[in-house]
């Protein structure tokens, strides 16, 4: 088992949560999030004042997957998240010691594998 | 400075009333950047906001310079002259019974919420600069014709046909020209293939109540006097949209079970654009009776429309074409004579009709070719449309480099002496020395960025 924590493009989401639904990877939690990965700083202004915004939004997902499922969910973000362009975000793979379905009590494997 | 002698045929109380009439028009707009801006996503909020606020400014101008002698300066059938250009010989002499620089604003602050009215089909994708350009020579050169032929002595006023308050001039005009707009800039690159959700429904809400507030202006304004004409322009600019609010909620809650908000907003404005052109012409009960009978076309107008690939976003056409031209041809079957203008189709005048046909159909035709003209003469030179980049980021920073809603969290001031001296990554570092995130962005910068 494994989490994979995505960092992705907000206008991409919509083609990320395709990708995965096709994928047939379908628990997930996502989260607006604001970071800086290395893009050009966009500059604004308001009045006199000229800021340059140092962090961009983006959008983090989370999803628990079990192990045959972490290159397909990888696969599909790269394919759906990707512009090419600076900014375009990460994909971490964390291991995770436990997972429980709160509703049943289902443990580990049984926890990220969809309710039927 | 002794003030001049009052000039015997201005009345006082028209005088009043009409300024009080032209700050209620030119508060539409305003009213109108609320509706359409409640109705796109956050990211676009403040460009479709500007696309209506900026009409104020390029437009007003241009009707202040040319727009106002095109339309009214003496002329042939089909443009007024160029006697008052740059606003020669509007001074305070009467025009009727009002101040003519009174006149000239009135007449102004319906140029300006005709071209914004446009915005609503192109937006979300359309540059700003192009869009500017567009909507000023658009005030020009279609505005300012149309509203020649039917108020400025031109030939569909001489033919017989009536528009009260602009029914034909101001929306059949403006939604020839979003449609024609829509088609030419093509479909926002999420159209179909994403829910394209409004991102405030009380902004659309406080745009309609705004709009209707004004219109009592527009329409009762259009008597161009404080006289009963323009009190019952005024009721009926009251009980057109009340019945074709109980219509819309109707059709609504019989077509999916709910009264939407943004379905009675629209409503309100349907009937509002309906009422124009028949406002001071036509009794109470036919008000009623235009203003439910004028809910049926646009709404399923809108319905029909959102299952095409044409991306009228907002629907401008379904609203103010389609209500205008219902409302236009109306006024020729329920005027009546009794109510201080012409007989129609139902008062024994069948030909009325004929005439608002032709009226409609004109203007029409011609803001439909002229506006696809001018689009293609501005797309000529410089495109129309924003860089998919930018059409996914949402236009309000590319365009005007702001945000409509900012946390305010990572922005650094820059200031005039630092902004050249600093490196960007130890100025982002500084400031947010104090966040959590600091950790993480120094573990992201390549080494020695900040030395």
């Amino acid at each position: 088992m494994k989490l994979i924590t995505a960092i992705v493009r907000p206008e991409k989401l919509s083609e990320v949560l395709e990708a995965l639904f096709k994928a047939e990877v379908r628990g997930l939690t996502i989260s607006r999030s604001q970071g800086h990965g290395g893009e050009t700083e966009q500059v604004e202004t308001y009045r006199g004042s000229t800021v340059k915004m140092g962090l961009v939004d983006k959008v983090r997902l989370d999803i628990g997957v079990s192990d045959p499922f972490v290159q397909v969910t990888i696969d599909a973000i790269l394919r759906s998240a990707h512009t090419g362009e600076v900014g375009d975000g990460k994909i971490f793979v964390l291991p995770v010691e436990k997972v429980i379905r709160i509703r049943t009590g289902d443990e580990d494997l049984a926890a990220v594998t969809p309710a039927v | 400075m002794p003030t001049p002698p009052p000039l015997p045929a201005i009345n006082g109380a028209d005088t009043a009333w009409m300024m009080v009439a032209t700050a209620l028009v030119l508060l539409m707009t305003p009213a109108l950047a609320f509706f359409y801006g409640g109705l796109v996503r956050a990211k676009n909020a403040l460009n479709t906001m500007m696309m209506s606020f900026a009409a104020l400014g390029a437009v007003g101008l241009a009707w202040a310079l040319a727009g106002y002698s095109l339309a009214f300066g003496d002329g042939g059938p089909l443009l007024g002259g160029t006697r008052h250009l740059f606003l020669r010989g509007v001074g305070l002499e009467a025009h009727g019974t009002l101040p003519h620089l009174l006149f000239m604003s009135y007449q102004g602050t319906f140029a300006v919420i005709t071209a914004a009215l446009i915005s609503g089909a192109i937006v979300e994708r359309m540059r700003f600069g192009p869009y500017l350009a567009f909507i000023t020579l658009w005030s020009l050169a279609v505005y300012a014709p149309v509203c020649h032929w039917v108020w400025g002595g031109g030939w569909l006023g001489n033919l017989g046909a009536i528009d009260f308050a602009g029914g034909t001039v101001v929306h059949v005009n403006a939604g020839a020209a979003a449609l024609v707009a829509a088609a030419v800039l093509g479909p926002r690159r999420d159209y179909g293939r994403q829910a394209l959700l409004p991102h405030n429904v009380p902004f659309v809400l406080l745009g309609a109540a705004l709009l209707w507030f004004g219109w009592f202006g527009f329409n009762a304004g259009s008597a161009l006097a404080a006289n009963a004409t323009a009190g019952l322009a005024f009721t009926n600019t009251l009980l057109a949209p009340v019945a074709t609010l109980a219509v819309w909620m109707a059709l609504d809650r019989f077509r999916t079970r709910k009264t939407t908000a943004v379905g009675a907003a629209t409503g309100i404005v349907v009937g509002l654009v309906a009422i124009t052109p028949a406002a001071g012409f036509i009794g109470p009960m036919s008000a009623i009776v235009l203003g439910a009978v004028a809910a049926f076309p646009s709404y399923y107008a809108i319905l029909y429309r959102s299952r095409t690939r044409l991306d009228d976003s907002l629907d401008v056409t379904a609203a103010h074409g389609v209500g205008g031209l219902v409302g236009a041809l109306l006024t020729g079957v329920l005027a009546s004579a009794v109510w201080g203008g012409k007989n129609g189709l139902l008062t024994g005048d069948p030909a009325q009709l004929g005439r608002q046909a032709a009226a409609v159909g004109a203007t029409l035709l011609y803001s439909g070719a002229a506006s696809f003209a001018l689009l293609k003469l501005i797309g000529a030179v410089v495109p129309l449309r924003a860089e998919r980049r930018q059409e996914a980021l949402g236009l309000d920073v590319p365009q005007h480099g702001e945000e409509a809603y900012t946390s305010g969290e990572g922005a650094i001031l820059v200031l005039p002496d630092l902004a050249a001296a600093a490196p960007t990554a130890m100025a982002l570092a500084a400031g947010i020395a104090s966040s959590q995130a600091a950790a993480g962005l120094a573990a992201e910068m390549p080494a020695g960025s900040g030395a």
